[in-house]
């Protein structure tokens, strides 16, 4: 700040405040709406403060799911498979990125360029402008209804190769020569300087792709049509265009938090990270 | 750029570069080239005798008033979702940029809601809105504004605008806060000696200042506002009223799966995919060119 003017700063307060207040609300209201029982929240208007059946929601969504009777599936199922859908993309995609940038970096050999660019052009195509010949691909492999058909087709991604790139190109030569002096062999390198090295772009990538992975809604609707593979965030979404006779917004509400919690986490716990990561991928 | 040293192997470098190539052509040119090839051909619904038609799936398409009526609504949508995302997260970055006290603790609260899927964003606010039990709702019943996303096209839109804004507010926030602070003080403070005040120092030195930033966010804003939303849309309103959100990209969705109309829905992600790649290219020209006043 140039000057002192206590005005300014109390206006700039309020701004913020206000803003933190109609962003924070809807999560609120959600959150209070999962701690009450389904009688209270059908009742217009709805209480602002929370309710006694936190632990009674969350125990019924967990275990039971959102209708029992109906047989929806327990959401401890769709979390595990979200889990296993954001570990296997955000994995995926660094470990398959980084030795392809290794060796469009560190090795002359012919087609590399054009390897490069097939890379590039993947960065222009978001999946949903594909939906239809993308799940007819995956339909014809046999890959519907199964993790490999979750993850597999979503690894493919240039932005990882980039931001790998472009590291692995501010890293002296020196430490190559070095390496070669010694008699290092391509593969000896990579893994003893230049992953140790790369650390932190990796923390940074994984986080983003843990997002990305865990926040897929289309295309685990499109793949999955046994709800043992359902994931948490496209079951939210599909429970609550279901038209109850009774709706339970109460066990709806307390699914949204479940499916919203170990992303949220992950950007409260892992901030910097994140924050790299997001100017880093753009770049 | 290029590595001056390099290593000598004649098959590993294919080794390393086949997983992500093998990937990318079966679960990308693949399908492209098949939407490709769809968008020219029709096929009855059985699958069988494919016939190759030229453009005629285009020209349906441009004949078809439904398809101008979601040009229309996805302009619109986008045009909403850019600007008022835009002027939200800068008016909070500006801000944040000036506290010093609770700097962080703003930071932190403004951040998460990138984490929250656009798929669950948009139940939160159909709950906020719900006709029969959103407290919004009811609010806005008490000032006698009937709010019924439901039924009313115009308001099912301003909420899908509205969910949109509030999932990417930290996404532009988190850049032009960064924008800001790359800004050097020293010229903040000359205008300051200068007699400038606040208002004076934000529109002649910050804002110039800040056009790369925005600029790219721009882009950015359009592209998730055509794409990005799909999630929103498909868990507030599918679409509907009628075809009051009926963006581009659900569309694709739409006819493709639920309509079975392969030849039309893949010559839309044909035009889709044009889409993307202008916009794409623009952004490339932009950050290159670093635009200053």
């Amino acid at each position: 700040m140039v000057e002192n003017r206590p005005f300014v700063t109390w206006l700039s307060h309020i701004v913020l405040i206000v803003g933190l207040v109609v962003i924070a609300f809807p999560v609120w209201m959600t959150f209070v709406a999962s701690t009450h029982d389904q009688a209270t929240m059908l009742r217009s208007p709805v209480p602002l403060w929370p309710g006694s059946h936190l632990i009674d929601n969350y125990k019924e969504v967990l275990f039971e799911g959102y209708n029992a009777k109906r047989g929806t599936v327990p959401i401890y199922v769709t979390l595990t498979n979200s889990m296993v859908m954001a570990l296997g993309v955000a994995i995926g995609k660094i470990a398959i990125s980084i030795i392809a940038a290794f060796a469009i970096v560190y090795f002359r050999f012919p087609l590399r360029m054009t390897f490069f660019w097939a890379i590039f052009v993947t960065l222009m195509l978001p999946v949903e402008v594909r939906i239809v010949p993308t799940y007819g691909v995956v339909a014809n492999l046999g890959m519907l209804d199964s993790y490999s058909g979750l993850v597999i087709p979503l690894i493919a991604s240039a932005t990882a190769t980039f931001l790998f790139r472009q590291f692995f190109l501010s890293v002296p030569d020196e430490l190559t020569e070095a390496a070669r002096v010694d008699g290092a062999s391509p593969m000896r390198f990579f893994w003893d300087i230049l992953l140790p090295m790369s650390r932190t772009s990796i923390a940074a990538l994984f986080v983003i792709q843990f997002i990305y992975g865990w926040n897929q809604y289309l295309w685990p609707l499109l793949v999955t049509t046994k709800q043992d593979f359902y994931t948490v965030v496209m079951t939210v979404s599909r429970q609550a265009n279901v038209v109850d006779a009774v709706p339970s917004w109460n066990l709806l509400m307390a699914m949204a938090m479940l499916a919203m919690l170990p992303p949220v986490l992950v950007v409260v716990f892992m901030q910097r990270q994140f924050v790299r990561g997001l100017v880093e991928t753009e770049k | 750029m290029e590595k001056r040293v390099t290593f000598n192997e004649r098959w590993l470098p294919y080794l390393l570069v086949a997983p992500q190539i093998v990937i990318t052509v079966v679960f990308f040119f693949w399908p492209s080239g098949e939407a490709i090839w769809q968008s020219v051909v029709t096929e009855d619904a059985f699958g069988g005798n494919t016939k190759f038609v030229w453009f005629d799936n285009f020209s349906h398409l441009l004949g078809d008033p439904n398809y101008f009526a979601s040009v229309r609504v996805t302009l619109v949508f986008s045009a909403l979702v850019a600007s008022l995302g835009l002027a939200v997260s800068l008016l909070l970055a500006v801000m944040a940029d000036r506290v010093i006290r609770g700097a962080q603790v703003y930071k932190t609260i403004l951040v998460w809601p990138y984490a929250v899927a656009p798929a669950v964003a948009g139940v939160l606010w159909g709950f906020l809105f719900n006709p029969s039990v959103g407290v919004v709702a009811w609010l806005l019943a008490k000032i006698s504004i009937d709010f019924n996303y439901v039924m009313n096209g115009n308001q099912a839109l301003l909420l899908v605008v509205f969910a949109a804004v509030w999932s990417q507010v930290s996404y532009n926030f988190l850049f032009f806060l960064a924008g800001l602070q790359s800004i050097p003080k020293s010229l903040i403070e000359a205008a300051a000696i200068d007699g400038a005040g606040p208002g004076r120092r934000f529109w002649d030195i910050v804002f110039p200042l800040l056009s790369p930033t925005g600029f790219f966010l721009l882009v950015i804003n359009i592209i998730y506002a055509f794409f990005g939303t799909f999630g929103i849309i498909g868990s507030l309103t599918q679409g509907g009223p009628g075809q009051a959100t009926n963006i581009l990209v659900w569309k694709v969705y739409n006819d493709g799966f639920r309509g079975q109309d392969l030849g039309g829905s893949s010559a839309q992600s044909v035009i889709l995919m044009i889409v993307v790649i202008a916009l794409t290219f623009v952004q490339f020209r932009f950050i290159e060119r670093r635009v200053h006043y």
